[in-house]
């Protein structure tokens, strides 16, 4: 199948296909940003996309999320063709993604943070806001305890009062995935998770990453620059170089593809190996 | 139900009876005359006006000159509808309501035609939009204001005059504030798609071309009875503090209970950072045309309120220099506090249009333009979020659930790592 590596588990592959990328092309002006682009991901998976800066993987992911149009290609999640459709409503179809630079509403609440990403699901409308009826009043209880108890899986449960951009950084980045699944996602797409942390906290992002893949029932796409993370997590891994794919694997034989290293170290590594 | 009884809603609705008692007995014992109830009449009126500006400025981020476009819009068309109706032509009434009710009916229908395709352009839109709003007030002139004019001139006779002036009045204030609605909902569609700082040089064009159109009314438009730049004269003088402190209230809730719901929030989220909260699924684009309209509906309010209030209306009274009368409110207030903005509404006109009036020189107003750009560059300088800050009282203040006694439960291994 295309945009996957050979030799995955049979039972992997029987699993239904999340996320089906197809030929993705896209310029920036005369700036080939992706070329011919193929991933297809299956539900449950924990994929790494990796590759040196200007790779072209953030691109990947604001093409996925609409944030750009793809110049040429398909992509399709559940079968729904996604070109076309604005940001929001890609969001709404139950695709996540956090920021490379972490983006939070910085100078609201932690709560608020979380409860503005249930807005889509708020389940009432302009009129029960005015006149504040039952069923807002329903709601917005409903809404605050599922926010609430997400922040506890997080760990943010007793700082939900606090201001967003007062927090350590590590806790921002936890906030900030505690957000992107506040709206009960199926695809999550991280990026750079483990920019700015330390060895430590690396081993702790591991452990939250396994642990939400479980118990949300996510398929995630993880873009990376820190190879002890992809390295450790990731079922297999896509490794692009100038907006292209140099290689697909199982992270064992990504580690030791030539064109990999190449990639990364330049071409005298691959000649004094 | 118990959270409706909250104090701060027990004091706020306490609060607000005492002030409109006490200057409904100042009133009705005559201890403030006409320029001092003016006066009042007019604070509140800027500060709905400045309300209104606070929520698409200072809650939803977008930098907006056209509150005084909407002022006017309310204004002429409540004035509009009474003037006529007191000269015995009911005719206004039916345009405005039943034309603005059919404008919303059939902006349903577009919207959910609408949603049928993919990838429709702004511009597209907004033809829709435009050509829908076009037929309901051309079916509204021509096939609604023959039968039906008779029909509810005829059903208002039949009440006691007292009140049907009163329901004439709720109309016009209505049929004002629909449609400054309906012209920021045409105006939002297309420019607020733009970047923000063009935003706001729309938002002056579109004062600009209102003062010109209101210049022309007898003219240009079809409306003699405006008389253009002369001014319109002879609007009836119905505004009473009932009217005043119901409209002003109306408001204040309003806002606040929109700010604190789901849709408030996504509308603060759009201020914070727009790409974010278009990628956690909020509708930016909807957001900013909501927070436009409603701030507009309020300036719409405001306008017919101070029509009834001044009975005379001049185009030079909305032109682009008054428009900033709001956005210094606004900023000395705070950006993002009801409070602050209702406060310094008061204090403004209070001040410069009441105090100042009385104790200076004929000539001061010609120092006006010199002195607020100077006080509004040394706030930005010395404190720039406003006296108020993000300050509010209790009743506007956001409630911010309780921390839950800490769980048993530990979750997460993420939990014993961070202890």
């Amino acid at each position: 199948m295309k945009g996957r590596p050979d030799g995955l588990s049979p039972e992997v592959e029987a699993r239904p296909v999340v996320l089906e990328m197809e030929g993705v092309t896209h310029f920036f002006g005369n700036l080939r940003a992706v070329y011919n682009f193929d991933l297809t991901l299956r539900h449950g998976e924990l994929v790494g996309l990796i590759g040196p800066n200007g790779a072209g993987k953030t691109t990947i992911f604001n093409l996925i999320t609409g944030v750009y149009q793809a110049t040429q290609g398909h992509i399709r999640y559940k079968g729904v063709n996604l070109l076309g459709l604005p940001s929001h409503e890609i969001i709404q179809m139950g695709i996540a993604r956090t920021f490379q630079n972490i983006r939070l509403f910085a100078n609201l609440t932690v709560l608020d943070n979380v409860r503005i990403a249930y807005h889509p699901h708020a389940g009432y409308g302009l009129m029960d806001s005015i006149l504040h009826t039952r069923r807002f009043r329903e709601k917005e209880a409903e809404m605050a305890q599922q926010a609430q108890e997400f922040l506890e899986i997080f760990g943010l449960g007793d700082r939900r009062n606090d201001i967003a951009g007062s927090l350590p950084y590590g806790l921002q980045r936890r906030l900030e995935i505690a957000r992107a699944l506040a709206a009960y996602p199926r695809l999550l797409l991280l990026d750079e998770p483990a920019a700015g942390m330390n060895p430590q906290e690396i081993d702790e992002l591991m452990e939250l990453i396994h642990f939400i893949r479980d118990r949300f029932d996510l398929t995630i796409l993880l873009v990376e620059h820190r190879m002890r993370l992809v390295m450790n997590i990731c079922e297999w891994i896509t490794v692009m170089d100038f907006g292209e794919i140099i290689a697909r694997g199982l992270p064992a034989e990504v580690r030791s593809d030539p064109h990999v290293i190449e990639a990364y170290l330049g071409r005298q590594a691959v000649e004094i190996k | 139900m118990m959270q409706r009884f909250r104090k701060p809603n027990v004091y706020f609705i306490a609060g607000g009876l005492l002030v409109f008692v006490v200057v409904q007995v100042l009133l009705s014992a005559g201890l403030l005359n006409d320029y001092w109830r003016g006066i009042i009449f007019w604070g509140a009126a800027i500060s709905m006006v400045a309300l209104g500006l606070n929520l698409i400025y200072g809650f939803n981020g977008q930098f907006s000159l056209g509150q005084y476009g909407f002022y006017a819009i309310g204004a002429y068309t409540s004035a509009d509808i009474t003037y006529r109706w007191v000269r015995g032509d009911p005719s206004a009434i039916v345009v405005v309501l039943f034309g603005s009710l059919l404008t919303l009916g059939l902006y349903v229908g577009v919207a959910a035609f609408l949603r049928r395709f993919y990838g429709v352009t702004v511009m597209a839109r907004f033809t829709f939009y435009i050509l829908a709003t076009v037929l309901a007030f051309v079916v509204a002139v021509t096939l609604l204001v023959p039968w039906l004019g008779p029909l509810i001139a005829a059903g208002l006779h039949a009440l006691p005059d007292a009140v049907s002036q009163q329901v004439v009045f709720f109309i016009a204030l209505v049929g004002g504030a629909s449609l400054a609605g309906i012209a920021s909902f045409l105006f939002g569609i297309p420019v607020l798609e733009l970047g923000s700082d063009y935003f706001g040089i729309a938002t002056l064009g579109f004062t600009i071309i209102i003062k010109v159109l209101l210049d022309n009314t007898d003219t240009l438009l079809p409306f003699p009875e405006m008389k253009g730049a002369r001014g319109m004269i002879g609007i009836p003088s119905w505004t009473t503090w009932v009217w005043v402190f119901s409209s002003l209230m109306l408001v204040i809730v309003v806002m606040r209970n929109i700010l604190h719901s789901s849709v408030g929030r996504a509308i603060v989220s759009v201020r914070e950072d727009e790409r974010a909260a278009e990628l956690v699924g909020i509708d930016v684009a909807t957001t900013k045309v909501l927070a436009f309209v409603l701030g507009s509906v309020f300036a719409g309010l405001a306008g017919g309120i101070r029509a009834h209030d001044l009975a005379f209306l001049h185009p030079q009274n909305f032109n682009f220099i008054k428009s900033f009368d709001p956005l210094i409110i606004v900023v000395f207030g705070g950006l993002g506090s009801m409070t602050g903005t209702i406060i310094t509404g008061f204090f403004w006109i209070f001040l410069l249009e009441g105090v100042l009036r009385l104790y200076l020189p004929q000539g001061f107003e010609t120092w006006r333009l010199v002195v607020y750009p100077l006080v509004l560059l040394l706030m930005m300088l010395l404190r720039p979020e406003g006296l108020f800050g993000r300050y509010e009282i209790p009743f506007l203040r956001r409630v911010l659930p309780p921390l839950p006694p800490k769980s048993e439960v530990a979750t997460t291994p993420t939990e014993e790592v961070r202890a």
